[in-house]
């Protein structure tokens, strides 16, 4: 240890960057080239976005041109292999398979997320903390028969007249996939919450009670709507699940025990069926689609909203 | 029990008054709110303070000094024992608050935390309103009623020595505040528990000169009502602002004695070579 690095030798930095400097030509080219490179990069994915919101546009005023919009949005019966065009039941079947997931996953999330940021000792983070990771990796249609082989059974020993297909099963192992969604992100909103606000709180001689949702809670707001209506807006668009165990029936009902189809549900059986290119059914694919796209793009922005507007500065 | 409390407070402020010619009296016969005795701290293995022994007097300002890392914020978080806030620390040793021993088995924390309340290095107001900040501590404790939380912010403010700057500005959210401000609403937020002690963890180091200085002539405001225990790294503030100080240095106390006896004639060797200047 006490020889030093090396015997020092004649090492003269000055020179040797001087030295460099002369024989940069290569090191320049690469200087210049990166920043084009990059910026062609984040195009790539820029007109990706603007590519899908064009054909989905472009199909949609195909399809507008032989069935009536208002008829579209005001109708409620979907039977297109009967000309029926009311999108009705596949937004409200979104909608409830939506509030289903949300109700599962905002409190079990959230829950979490307290438990793990300020009541889990680093033993216990270490351990569920990855485990709750995995739950987010596993693909969406192991989640599908997850909910249709064993959900569905397990409720229906409560509620015996439950069907096969269901909004219930289907909603709630779709909130099964958000909660690690919500409780990692409100996790790392209530972990920025500076450790000197709980420290002064407690000071007062408030309880870890009080701390943790009185002043952990509200400086972490935003942070935590913000999450739970990134986690809503996945939600919205999640497919396999629907699919798989909610059932195709395209039912304006809000009775959970109902089989239903969410919009995702019917572009998947539309796109896998024998649906002739061309056909009005094939270009309801791209209306479904568009709808879908403006309502997870509402979900964003107002998440972006909220996170900026009730942000407690700290 | 309180009220017990309350009239040792008065029966203390009469003797205290009368003596106050004689320091040297009043130090010996004045009341202590806390008495340190043999107190050991440990973070995991290594010791942080060794056998403090130190009685704290009753509306004073205690001055704690010394060098960085010698334990003096350690100790001043062991009296509302925020030190075990990290989870490895062990301590042994006793520490009385008004003769209950804080350690003791069936002695809450947060009623100690409401008895000994503490200003932070640097200032820590709640993401809300003025308002907001300093209603905290009363609302947790259960009281709701809007009259009387008016009135405590207001008489808290005051106290603080900001109620004329924010008077008009009490919904807006304290990060807005110079940090000089902030500090002040944080005490003010300390004062609105209405504490016995109040434990200050050099909480002008963040601060600029004049800012500085409001704290410092508050602090000697706030002497008449609490008893003041303050961490400064600063030997002149300490000089400047209190009666008694109490030198550590490696987790030891070296010296503990009224201010202006251990400024002019230190005891120990050590002290001597701080506060001149020779190390620190």
């Amino acid at each position: 240890m006490d020889k030093g690095l090396q015997s020092e030798g004649n090492v003269n930095v000055q020179q040797m960057i001087e030295d460099k400097k002369r024989s940069k030509s290569l090191g320049e080219i690469i200087e210049k080239i990166i920043p084009w490179f990059l910026l062609l990069c984040a195009i790539v994915s820029v007109l990706t976005t603007a590519g899908i919101l064009f054909t989905l546009l472009r199909e949609s005023i195909g399809f507008f041109a032989n069935v009536s919009i208002i008829d579209f949005y005001t109708g409620t019966d979907w039977s297109p292999w009967t000309g029926h065009y009311g999108v009705a039941p596949l937004i409200g079947g979104t909608l409830l398979i939506t509030l289903i997931a949300t109700l599962t996953a905002v409190p079990l999330g959230l829950m979490s997320a307290i438990f793990l940021s300020e009541y889990a000792n680093d033993k216990a983070r270490r351990v569920i903390k990855p485990i709750l990771e995995v739950l987010a990796g596993i693909p969406t249609v192991v989640y599908g028969y997850f909910a249709l082989t064993f959900i569905t059974p397990m409720f229906q020993t409560f509620i015996p007249d439950l069907g096969i297909f269901n909004a219930l099963s289907g909603g709630f192992v779709v909130g099964i996939m958000i909660i690690p969604m919500v409780a990692s992100l409100s996790e790392d909103a209530m972990n920025s919450v500076p450790n000197a606000l709980r420290e002064g709180a407690y000071g007062l001689g408030a309880t870890k009670f009080e701390v943790v949702f009185k002043v952990v809670l509200p400086a972490a707001f935003s942070g935590i709507v913000a999450s739970i209506v990134l986690a809503i807006s996945r939600a919205i668009g999640e497919t396999m699940i629907v699919t798989i165990a909610a059932g195709a029936t395209p039912n304006l009902t809000f009775n959970p025990t109902d089989s239903i189809q969410t919009m995702t549900a019917f572009i998947v059986q539309a796109a896998t069926g024998d649906t002739t290119f061309g056909s009005t059914i094939y270009y309801s694919l791209y209306a479904v689609g568009m709808t879908l796209f403006v309502f997870t793009l509402v979900m964003n922005l107002i998440a972006q909203y909220i996170s900026r507007r009730f942000r407690e500065e700290y | 029990m309180n009220e017990t409390i309350e009239q040792q407070k008065k029966t203390a402020n009469v003797k205290i008054e009368s003596k106050s010619t004689d320091k040297k009296q009043k130090n010996t016969e004045g009341r202590h709110v806390f008495e340190v005795e043999d107190l050991n701290l440990w973070y995991g293995s290594d010791q942080a303070l060794y056998e403090v022994s130190m009685n704290v007097p009753e509306q004073q300002v205690t001055a704690i000094i010394g060098p960085s890392g010698c334990g003096k914020s350690t100790f001043l978080k062991t009296l509302n024992r925020m030190v075990e806030m990290v989870p490895i620390v062990k301590t042994s040793g006793d520490i009385k608050y008004r003769n209950q021993n804080i350690f003791g088995n069936n002695f809450q924390q947060e009623y100690l935390r409401t008895k000994v309340g503490m200003v932070f290095q640097k200032p820590n107001p709640f993401p809300k309103s003025v308002y907001d900040n300093v209603a905290y501590g009363p609302r947790i404790h259960g009281i709701k009623d809007k009259k009387t939380l008016d009135q405590i912010v207001e008489k808290s403010l005051k106290g603080a020595a900001i109620w004329d700057e924010l008077k008009d500005r009490l919904d807006e959210n304290a990060y807005g505040l110079s940090g000089g401000q902030q500090q002040r609403v944080c005490i003010a937020r300390a004062l609105a528990v209405e504490p016995d002690v109040i434990l200050m963890d050099e909480p002008t180091s963040a601060l600029d000169p004049i800012s500085t200085a409001k704290v410092e002539e508050l602090v000697q405001e706030l002497k008449k009502k609490y008893s003041i225990i303050i961490v400064t790294h600063n030997m002149q503030q300490a000089a400047r602002i209190s009666d008694k100080t109490a030198f550590f240095l490696n987790g030891e106390l070296v010296e503990f004695a009224e201010t202006d006896d251990l400024f002019q004639n230190p005891r120990d060797k050590r002290t001597e070579d701080y506060i001149t200047g020779r190390f620190g």
